[in-house]
């Protein structure tokens, strides 16, 4: 077996297609005779509506028809609480009268052109019952429901009380909108009682089974395709309205209709990562040992669902200490329904843990990294089981001496490179180690090429180039003879891309494929007269092994090229081409272990204080996420993470007016992601260990974890330039202005 | 959007004549597509002046520059000439928007640029500058990214344009020619600032077109700057910027002209930093006064309160940086 390929930095396999624009996106699909609608939007964030007047608008050019809840068909509720199934909101809409959020659809108009159905979409006049709103979480009263986490050992109350060091603060993180470059969009094509739906989705299994609860329709009658997604980010793994929109309407009017959300209400009707408000309590000794954490959340949802932010997920694992609490309660606000954002419930509920370990640092005085090597957790104390697999100790001492991270001096605005001052700040990052279900088909066709495929999906983060790996590894086809086929709920069931969980799902199940195949290859070779390697039924003892390589099969004992080449031995038997089939599930042996890959970030800012002007500088990540099969979509994954990352601790916040729910600056000039120039000099660095309990080549999912203590390493470098501990993300020149 | 008749202009003359009360000359259209995507600008005809041969960089008989009304911002901010005398014009071109708006983005069009407050782009919000006598959402609202200077009760919109601001600075005047004929507007007197009809933003009659500005010279080892705070590196509107052109002589400052952006309701030129400066030895005392004077009559409200120290802090380091001895 040639283990080459499997690690090395290969290029996407369908990067010319993207980088040429033949990669076709959902609403690109052509279509013929094909309608357009255009969604009406609420203005109003809580109440109900009283009349929708379309007559102008019907009279409009073009237009078709017009969908409301006064006259739509109905859409079922999602069985998602009873099934494995999930939708985003559990309400579908048009579903009553009732508006709970700004931005919700309360209307489709279905026109023959785009521009025909966005102008009679204006013309729709609304009249609503408007209620005040309830906006923002800090305007709510405290919750008094049941809590949505409740975690504990020992009895971290006492401790914290009895404990020599304590500190006690509140953290805030905002709002952030998750905005994909490609919009979210679904063209609707109805065959008889039979739909197709060409979506952008990180799950087509998931979204077939949603639209067809949604619509009543036997499980086969819902197609979900979705080859290319440009990207998702968390936004896109469960459908949301505009998808069973585009449905409802192509079944009226009994013409394949496209509908696409608006990048204004991609902050309203598509999910963002919600609002949280996070006291940490931590109880320390004076030599820096951890007695007592205590971690209260809340965290904001939705009227029409219930959304979790899990924030406390990582907080019982991440540090040794006997006792811990962790406490979350939801406010449901008029805004939409929260969805996964990348590193969900994690990211932001690392922030306040990390930031807490500086400050507690700072209070010992003591280096922060030696605060965290004193608290290392050697096995996961939530679970009381060992973890599969983790090497955070190696992570923190190789990014430290990347870094040069013992040359710090602690002192606030103490290191300078000319006028500008520099602020050093690290982290520690985690995430969970996960792996799901797969069905993946390998066909040996008799033209020497190879095609993988399976009903998951690429959302950009290199799953066609990993699988198409994986083949070649297992054949020695070379990589551009390998045809993968994913995004198409008509094959074989795959993963969701989610969680960080595709690579490592969906691996097993394409070496098992594949394997499977040659096998039925090389029972071919022994079986067909004029083969090398036939094998006469009369023949005693065993036949000798046979395996592929390079595309040959040949004598385990012998070179490659001293075989048949594959195609060959097909071409003996008049086949077409052969297939194998692997299911392949959660790995058993996880059961006894904790899984989580952990890494380590080391960063620098420069402050100008002239000019109260901070810009990050120098980053450094290290992460130990088991194997890693290709290094290039892999490093670009982290260092993706970390410039997600930059904007969350310094840019990103959705801004919703109080008096009527709106999402302020909704569009890509005034919500600000980091731009190029935000982005410094970055590097990336994998300790490797393969982690075979999760699967046979090692490897985890590197999706989430490189965002994942981003924020907190750079507020603790604001801090050790500036004096300013900032605890409400996103870090404004505002909160350090005053502080030169 | 609604629906619109759309003109090619073959020549100013074609231009202006064919113009209306509710024309709008359409030349890179970075705003005005945008807005009317936005239903803010509702034009009943829209005359594409693009073809116009109005796209020259010339040097004036008197050694200043003559600019077409379309050139475009990326060959304005490129070209030697503005580069080595006008630096402050250059700076402030490259760091308005990004390449792709600058390559199409004019000269003309950004001396229009609208502001890019909240209100005024939705037009569920009442705005008196959208619709006068409507009230002013901003006020009461989020109001971080308005002004502190040239407010009124009826509007706080910040002026957008960075090049505006260094046009301030380098006095440049707008040429315009209309159905009344040719007019030359010292771009000083060209912006109007809101007070209780904040829908006026210019002096430009309907149907008048800038044909062309011109810059004035500068006296031989006169320097200029354009140093532009906002939240991140690239692509994104100043909180405060400040364009200076000044001119020193044996440490003493023999004129300064400061023009600030991000923080006025219009490009704004501050006479009382410049009063501060002159004639004074060029040091950190004297930049912090000229600060101090140029914000004195700023009017801060609770979310944009900030800028007016931010506005005093880029004054100090735009005439630092341009009177520190290379």
């Amino acid at each position: 077996m040639s283990t080459s390929i499997i690690g090395a930095a290969v290029g996407r396999v369908d990067g010319k297609l993207k980088t040429t624009g033949a990669a076709r996106y959902a609403i690109d699909h052509p279509l013929d005779n094909v309608a357009y609608g255009a969604g009406v939007f609420s203005t109003i964030a809580n109440g109900k509506i009283v009349r929708i007047d379309t007559a102008e608008a019907e009279k409009m050019p073009g237009v078709i028809d017009i969908l409301h809840h006064g006259n739509a068909d109905q859409l079922y509720r999602p069985a998602g609480q009873f099934e494995h199934s999930r939708a985003s909101e559990a309400r579908p809409p048009f579903e009553d009268d009732g508006v709970y959020y700004y931005g919700q659809f309360i209307a489709v108009v279905v026109a023959n052109t785009l521009e025909q159905a966005q102008d009679a979409a204006t013309r729709v006049k609304v009249t609503y019952a408007e209620e005040k709103p309830l906006v923002h979480l800090e305007d709510a009263p405290a919750p008094t429901g049941e809590p949505v986490a409740n975690y504990s050992r020992g009895d971290a109350e006492a401790a914290f009380e009895s404990a020599p060091i304590k500190i006690d603060e509140t953290y805030i993180t905002p709002v952030e909108t998750h905005n994909p470059m490609e919009m979210h969009g679904t063209i609707a094509a109805w065959d008889g009682d039979k739909v197709t739906l060409y979506e952008t989705t990180q799950g087509v299994v998931n979204h077939q089974q949603v639209m067809s609860e949604v619509l009543g329709l036997p499980l086969e009658n819902v197609r979900v395709i979705s080859p290319f997604c440009g990207s998702g980010f968390g936004g896109k793994l469960f459908p949301w309205p505009h998808s069973m929109v585009a449905a409802l309407a192509a079944r009226r009017v009994k013409r394949p209709v496209k509908v696409y959300v608006p990048r204004s209400m991609m902050f309203t009707t598509v999910g963002h990562r919600p609002y949280t408000k996070q006291r940490m309590r931590l109880g320390a000794t004076a030599d820096g040992k951890l007695v007592s954490i205590q971690h209260d959340v809340l965290s904001t949802t939705s009227k029409v669902d219930t959304y979790v932010e899990h924030c406390t997920s990582s907080t019982p694992m991440l540090y040794t200490c006997p006792n811990v609490k962790a406490v979350q309660h939801l406010v449901p606000l008029n805004v939409g329904t929260p969805t996964p954002m990348r590193g969900p419930g994690t990211v932001p509920g690392i922030f306040p843990l990390e930031s807490a370990m500086d400050e507690l640092a700072i209070r010992l005085n003591m280096d922060p990294l030696e605060l965290r090597l004193r608290n290392y957790a050697e096995k996961d104390e939530s679970l009381n089981l060992p973890f599969s697999g983790k090497h955070l100790r190696e992570a923190y001492q190789i990014g430290a001496e990347r870094f040069g991270w013992s040359k710090r001096n602690p002192k606030v605005a103490s290191m300078r490179d000319g006028g500008l001052v520099l602020g050093w700040g690290m982290s520690t990052a985690t995430w969970h180690a996960g792996r799901g279900g797969a069905t993946v088909r390998v066909r040996l066709n008799a033209d020497g090429t190879a095609r993988a495929s399976s009903a998951t999906q690429d959302i950009g983060t290199g799953t066609y180039t990993v699988i198409a790996q994986v083949v070649s590894d297992k054949t020695g086809i070379p990589l551009n003879k390998i045809e993968v086929v994913l995004g198409d709920s008509s094959l074989p069931p795959g993963p969701t891309s989610g969680g960080s969980t595709a690579t490592a799902s969906v691996m097993p199940a394409v070496a098992g494929a594949t394997n499977s195949v040659v096998n039925t290859l090389i029972s071919i070779a022994q079986r067909t007269q004029g083969s090398p390697f036939y094998v006469k039924e009369t023949q005693g003892g065993d036949p000798p092994s046979l395996k592929m390589t390079k595309g040959f099969i040949h004598a385990a004992d012998k070179a490659p090229e001293s075989g048949v080449p594959f195609h060959e031995i097909l071409a003996m038997r008049r086949l077409s081409g052969i297939d194998g089939e692997a299911k392949t599930g959660p790995s058993e042996e996880m059961h006894k272990f904790s899984g989580h890959s952990f890494g380590s970030h080391f960063c620098e800012v420069t402050w100008d204080p002239g000019i109260a002007r901070l810009r990050v500088s120098r980053w450094v990540t290290v992460m130990d996420a088991g194997r890693i099969i290709n290094r290039k979509t892999a490093t670009n994954q982290i260092l993706g993470g970390v410039v997600m990352g930059i904007g969350m601790a310094l840019l990103e916040e959705t801004l919703y007016d109080p008096r009527n729910g709106k999402p302020l600056n909704n569009n890509y000039g005034d919500y600000l992601v980091s731009t190029n120039a935000d982005v410094p000099a970055m590097e990336c660095i994998f300790v490797e260990y393969p982690d075979l309990n999760l699967n046979e080549y090692g490897a985890r999912g590197v999706g989430e974890i490189g965002l994942a203590g981003v924020a907190s390493a750079i507020t603790m470098a604001v801090y050790h330039a500036t004096g300013v501990r900032v605890r409400k993300l996103p870090v404004r020149i505002e909160d350090l202005l005053g502080h030169v | 959007m609604q629906s619109f008749e759309y003109r090619q202009a073959r020549s100013p003359e074609g231009a202006i004549a064919n113009a209306g009360e509710k024309t709008r000359f359409i030349a890179g259209g970075t705003t005005l597509v945008d807005l009317m995507k936005l239903d803010v600008e509702r034009p009943a005809s829209v005359i594409d002046i693009n073809g116009l041969p109005l796209d020259r960089i010339e040097v004036s008989p008197d050694g200043g520059l003559k600019i077409g009304a379309m050139v475009r911002n990326s060959d304005l901010a490129w070209n030697a000439n503005v580069r080595q005398r006008y630096a402050v014009l250059s700076e402030a071109l490259l760091s308005g928007a990004s390449p792709q708006l600058r390559n199409m983005a004019t000269t003309g069009g950004n001396l229009l640029q609208r502001t890019r407050c909240y209100y005024f782009r939705d037009t569920n919000y009442k705005c008196n500058k959208r619709e006068p006598g409507s009230g002013c959402s901003a006020i009461d609202g989020f109001h971080r990214i308005h002004a502190v200077l040239g407010g009124s009760e009826h509007c706080i919109a910040t002026h957008p344009s960075d090049m505006a601001v260094a046009m301030m600075a380098l006095e440049a005047t707008v040429h315009t020619r209309g159905a009344k004929g040719e007019r030359s507007i010292p771009l000083n007197d060209f912006y109007l600032l809101p007070g209780s009809t904040p829908d006026s933003e210019n002096v430009l009659e309907p149907g008048e077109l800038i044909t062309h500005v011109t810059l004035p010279p500068l006296p031989q080892s006169t320097r200029s700057h354009y140093l532009k705070l906002r939240d991140r590196a690239s692509y994104e509107f100043a909180l405060a910027s400040a364009a200076v052109v000044i001119r020193t002589s044996g440490g003493r400052i023999e004129f300064a002209r400061v023009a600030l952006g991000g923080v006025g309701t219009k490009p704004w030129r501050s006479r009382e930093a410049e009063q501060e400066l002159h004639g004074h030895e060029a040091n950190e005392r004297i930049f912090r006064a000229a600060a101090e004077a140029a914000l004195k009559p700023a009017k801060p409200l609770r979310d944009n309160a900030f800028k007016v120290e931010l506005a005093k802090r880029v004054i100090v380091r735009a005439l630092e940086n341009t009177t520190q001895t290379a």
